[in-house]
C-alpha cells in the first residue's frame, strides 16, 4: 500500500549545523539496547517497554532537588503543543517539534548537531498539531508525520535514509505518537477520528520500510468483532491509536491503546464497536490480536483510551499478578491481567467523579450506563468527566521504589454534548457534534481546584496522596530514583519536582510557555540531567478556552517551544 | 514564452494568461493566489483555472457541474470544486480548492461583492484562514458562516468579511461568472486561501 516518495528534494532539509563538523561518533541502538537500556540513556518513548516513565538515577534527590537549577534551554522556533520526550542515546539527544522538525543536540552541551525540517503540504488541516517523539533503532531515527508519512534519517547526519506515505492525508489521516522500535521493526498507529478514518497499527521493517503487517482497529468483515458494528458504521468507524504501546518481550504481545469510534454520538454506529475505548494485545511477528479488553462499550462521551496500559506486576489476594494497568480517559483507574493470549479483568475504581458508570460487572468488567448520561442526536446530555476526561493522553509514571502510579488527573469538570447527524466530507471533520454546542463546565468543587497529581499504591490498590491545582492538568509524569516525580501541565508555566512518597512540591521552575512535554531523565559523564519541552497549545489551549468561556476569565497561556535542561549547580 | 520551472511562483503561464485575457476582465489581471498552476503541479492539485466550472465533489452526484436549480435562495452552501470541462479533470486532490456555492438576491450583496458573484450566485474558499479548517457551518438566521472548529464567521454577502472569532482577515471569494445553467471561474480568489498567510 505504502510508496516511496522522493527523499530530499523537495521534500525536506536537513541542515547540519556546522558545514565542516564531521558528524560524531553514534551508538547503534539494538533490540538488547531497547529491552535493558544503560540508566543514563532515554531511548524510547516511555524509556522501557513496560511504558513506567522511570529513570533509576538517583543523583538528584528529594534532599537536593531544591538547588536543581536550569543549565541550557533551546528554542525550537515553533508555536503549538510541544509534547515529545527529548529522547537520548549516549549522550545525543533528540527533540521532535509541532510541524515535523527534529533537532539532534548534544545532551551536554546543547549545541545543535542538525536539524531536519519537513515540508508540509499546504492544505494540511492540522486538528492536533504536534508530535510525540521518535524512535531510535540502529543508526537511524524514525518519525511519524502529520501528513501521515513514515520517515527514516540518518541519526548521524539528519539525512533522509526514506520517507513513505503511510496513507492519505487528504482523507484525514495522520500521525501524531512516537513510532515503537521493537525486534527490528517500527511500529506506527494512525491517527484521525475525527475525520471518518478507519485507524490501525501498522509494522514495517526498520531496514528497509518494507510493510510487514497493518492491523485494522475496526474488524472487517469476516473478522472477529466486525458483528459490533453496522455496515453503515465500520467504513469511517474511527477508532484511532495517538499513543506509543507497551511490549512485553516474554510473550512478543505490544499492548495498545485505542480512541473512541466515530462519529462521537454512539447512537451513530449502534453496537459495542470492538476495538474502540479498549487495550488491544498484537503479536508483534504477524500483527494477530491476541486479545483485548475494552474499557467501555459503544463510547459516546469521546472518552478516547489512548494511552497504553503500563505494565505492572502487582499482589493481589496473596498473588502476584502480572498486570496491564490504565488511567481511563473514563475516569476509571482500570488493572487487568495479561496473558499469553488473554487479558482479563482485575478491578476499577473511579479516580475523579464520573456520573456515567452504574455498575461493572466484577468478572468482565463491563460497565452499565446510565441512560440519561449519553449523548445522542438532536439532544443536550450532559456527563463528567469531561470529554477530555479524567486523563487525555499525558502519560503516568510507576516508581518500583515506591510502588506507586502518578496519575495527572483533572476532576471536577463536566461536559455537555448537542448531538447532529453527521455528514462524512474526506479530510474534514466528522463528528456529529459542532464545537460551537461544545460546553465544558466546571463544578462548584472546582472552585478549590481542577488538577490533581495523584499516587496510587500499586500493592495495596488505594490512592495514597494527591497534589491539587487550580489549573487543569496536561502534564506528563516522570519518576525517578532519587525519590522524585516531576511534572507541569499547569496554566501557570510552571514545571514541578514532588516528593515522590508524599506528593510535596519539593522545587519548581517558572518556564515560557505551558509544559506538556514529556519530561525525562539521562546522564552523560556522571551527571544527571532532567530535560522537558515547554510549549503549550492543543487541546490543553481548548481546555483552557473552553474554561475560559464557562467562567467568564481571559487566561491565555503564551506559546512557543523551549527546550529546558536542568540539573545539579556542583554536579561533575 | 515558455512554462520554465524556474518561473517565479503565482506567475501565470502562456495558456492561463491568453485565458485571462479572453476573460477580458480588470480582475482576470489581479494577482494569482499563490497556489495557481503550474506545469509542475499535478491537473487535479492546481488551483482554480479561468473557464473551470464549478462541480460537485466525486461522492456527491458524481461530480458533475453545478446548476442554477441546485441552488436555493439563502440555503446552506453546496460544496463545490473546480472542474476542467476539456479534460475532464476534477481539481479535488487539493482542499485549497475546496468552494462554497451560495444564492442570494443580488441586492443582498454589496457592491464590490456583487462584480464577483453571477445572478447572486456566489463562491467563497471553504477553507478557514484561522487554521484551515473546512468550513461547514451555516447560519440561516444571519447568512454567516461558521468554522466548525473555532467558531470563526464569515458574512459573504460582505466580501466575506471576518464577523467574529479568531480568524485574522476574510474569506476569499472566487470571481465566477454565468455560462447557460452552470458557473464558470472567471478569476483567481480575491486573497491567498489557507491560513496563516
Amino acid at each position: 500500500m505504502h510508496r516511496f516518495a522522493s527523499l530530499l528534494l523537495g521534500l525536506a532539509l536537513a541542515l547540519p549545523a556546522g558545514a565542516a563538523d564531521a558528524p560524531a561518533p553514534y551508538a547503534a541502538v539494538t533490540a538488547e539496547r531497547l529491552a535493558a537500556p544503560a540508566d543514563g540513556d532515554w531511548l524510547m518513548y516511555r524509556r522501557t517497554y513496560d511504558s513506567w516513565g522511570y529513570s533509576p538515577l538517583d543523583q538528584i534527590t528529594a534532599d537536593n532537588v531544591a538547588e536543581l537549577e536550569p543549565l541550557w534551554t533551546f528554542s525550537t522556533g515553533v508555536d503549538e503543543g510541544h509534547q515529545a520526550p527529548p529522547i537520548v542515546n549516549d549522550g545525543v539527544m533528540f527533540i521532535s517539534t509541532p510541524r515535523n522538525q527534529v533537532i539532534a543536540i548534544d545532551a551536554r552541551s546543547g549545541n545543535e548537531l542538525w536539524r531536519y525540517r519537513r515540508e508540509l503540504p499546504a492544505d494540511l488541516f492540522q486538528l492536533h498539531p504536534t508530535n510525540r517523539g521518535v524512535a531510535l533503532y540502529g543508526e537511524r531515527v524514525y518519525l511519524a508525520t502529520v501528513d501521515a508519512h513514515l520517515v527514516a534519517l540518518d541519526a548521524r547526519t539528519g539525512a533522509v535514509d526514506f520517507d513513505i506515505e503511510v496513507d492519505d492525508y487528504l482523507r484525514g489521516y495522520y500521525m501524531t505518537l512516537a513510532p515503537l522500535a521493537v525486534e527490528g521493526k517500527i511500529l506506527v498507529g494512525m491517527s484521525g477520528g475525527e475525520f471518518g478514518i478507519r485507524g490501525y497499527i501498522q509494522a514495517f521493517d526498520a531496514a528497509s520500510g518494507e510493510s510487514l503487517w497493518k492491523t485494522y482497529m475496526v474488524p472487517g468483515p469476516g473478522e472477529p468483532g466486525f458483528e459490533t458494528w453496522s455496515e453503515a458504521a465500520w467504513k469511517r468507524g474511527g477508532v484511532p491509536v495517538w499513543v506509543t504501546g507497551s511490549y512485553d518481550p516474554a510473550t512478543r504481545l505490544s499492548y495498545w491503546g485505542t480512541g473512541n469510534a466515530g462519529p462521537w454520538l454512539a447512537d451513530q454506529r449502534p453496537g459495542d464497536n470492538l476495538y474502540s475505548t479498549s487495550v488491544v494485545a498484537l503479536d508483534i511477528d504477524s500483527g494477530a490480536i491476541r486479545a483485548h479488553h475494552q474499557y467501555h462499550w459503544n463510547d459516546s462521551w469521546d472518552w478516547d483510551e489512548v494511552s497504553a496500559p503500563l505494565l505492572i506486576d502487582f499482589e493481589r489476594n496473596g498473588e502476584v499478578v502480572k498486570g496491564l494497568v490504565h488511567a481511563g480517559r473514563d475516569g476509571y483507574l482500570w488493572r487487568l491481567a495479561r496473558g499469553a493470549n488473554d487479558i482479563r479483568f482485575v478491578d476499577a475504581r473511579p479516580y475523579v467523579k464520573q456520573n456515567v458508570f452504574t455498575a461493572i460487572d466484577p468478572e468482565s468488567g463491563r460497565p452499565e450506563y446510565d441512560p440519561t448520561r449519553i449523548p445522542r442526536t438532536g439532544t443536550r446530555t450532559e456527563f463528567c468527566p469531561s470529554i477530555w476526561g479524567g486523563k487525555d493522553w499525558p502519560p503516568e509514571a510507576y516508581s518500583p521504589q515506591t510502588g506507586y502510579l502518578y496519575v495527572p488527573a483533572n476532576d471536577n469538570l463536566c461536559s455537555a454534548l448537542t448531538g447532529a447527524k453527521a455528514k462524512y466530507r474526506p479530510g474534514e471533520l466528522f463528528i456529529g457534534v459542532t464545537f460551537d454546542t461544545l460546553e465544558v463546565f466546571p463544578t462548584e468543587a472546582a472552585r478549590d481546584h481542577i488538577g490533581e497529581l495523584q499516587a496510587w499504591d500499586m500493592k495495596t490498590g488505594e490512592k495514597v496522596w494527591t497534589t491539587d491545582f487550580k489549573s487543569h492538568l496536561w502534564g506528563p509524569v516522570l519518576a525517578t530514583g532519587g525519590g522524585l516525580v516531576f511534572a507541569g501541565g499547569t496554566n501557570d508555566r510552571y514545571f514541578r519536582a514532588f516528593d515522590a512518597r508524599s506528593g510535596k512540591i519539593l522545587w519548581q521552575q517558572r518556564t515560557n510557555s505551558g509544559v506538556t512535554g514529556v519530561p525525562v531523565s539521562y546522564s552523560v559523564d556522571g551527571r544527571q540531567y532532567v530535560a522537558v519541552l515547554s510549549g503549550w497549545g492543543v487541546d490543553a489551549q481548548r481546555k483552557q478556552d473552553y474554561l475560559n468561556k464557562a467562567r467568564g476569565t481571559d487566561v491565555r497561556v503564551p506559546q512557543g517551544g523551549v527546550l529546558w535542561v536542568f540539573g545539579l549547580p556542583d554536579a561533575p | 514564452m515558455s512554462d520554465s520551472p524556474a518561473r517565479a511562483a503565482g506567475a501565470p503561464t502562456c495558456a492561463l494568461r491568453r485565458r485571462l485575457l479572453q476573460g477580458g476582465a480588470a480582475l482576470a489581471l489581479a494577482p494569482l493566489a499563490r497556489h495557481a498552476g503550474a506545469a509542475d503541479v499535478p491537473a487535479d492539485k492546481q488551483a482554480p483555472q479561468v473557464g473551470d466550472l464549478l462541480a460537485f465533489p466525486s461522492w456527491e452526484n458524481d461530480g458533475r457541474p453545478l446548476t442554477a436549480g441546485d441552488l436555493e435562495l439563502h440555503a446552506e452552501p453546496l460544496l463545490a470544486y473546480p472542474l476542467d470541462a476539456a479534460s475532464g479533470t476534477l481539481r479535488e486532490r487539493s482542499r485549497l480548492n475546496q468552494i462554497l456555492v451560495l444564492r442570494f438576491a443580488e441586492d443582498e450583496l454589496a457592491a464590490d461583492t456583487r462584480a464577483l458573484a453571477a445572478d447572486g450566485v456566489l463562491a467563497t474558499s471553504g477553507i478557514c484562514t484561522h487554521t484551515a479548517c473546512g468550513i461547514t457551518g451555516w447560519d440561516d438566521a444571519a447568512l454567516h458562516l461558521v468554522c466548525p472548529c473555532h467558531q470563526s464567521t464569515f458574512d459573504p454577502r460582505h466580501h466575506g468579511t471576518r464577523v467574529s472569532g479568531p480568524a485574522p482577515r476574510s474569506l476569499p471569494l472566487l470571481p465566477i461568472r454565468r455560462e447557460g445553467e452552470h458557473f464558470v471561474v472567471a478569476g483567481d480568489f480575491t486573497s491567498a486561501v489557507g491560513a496563516n498567510t
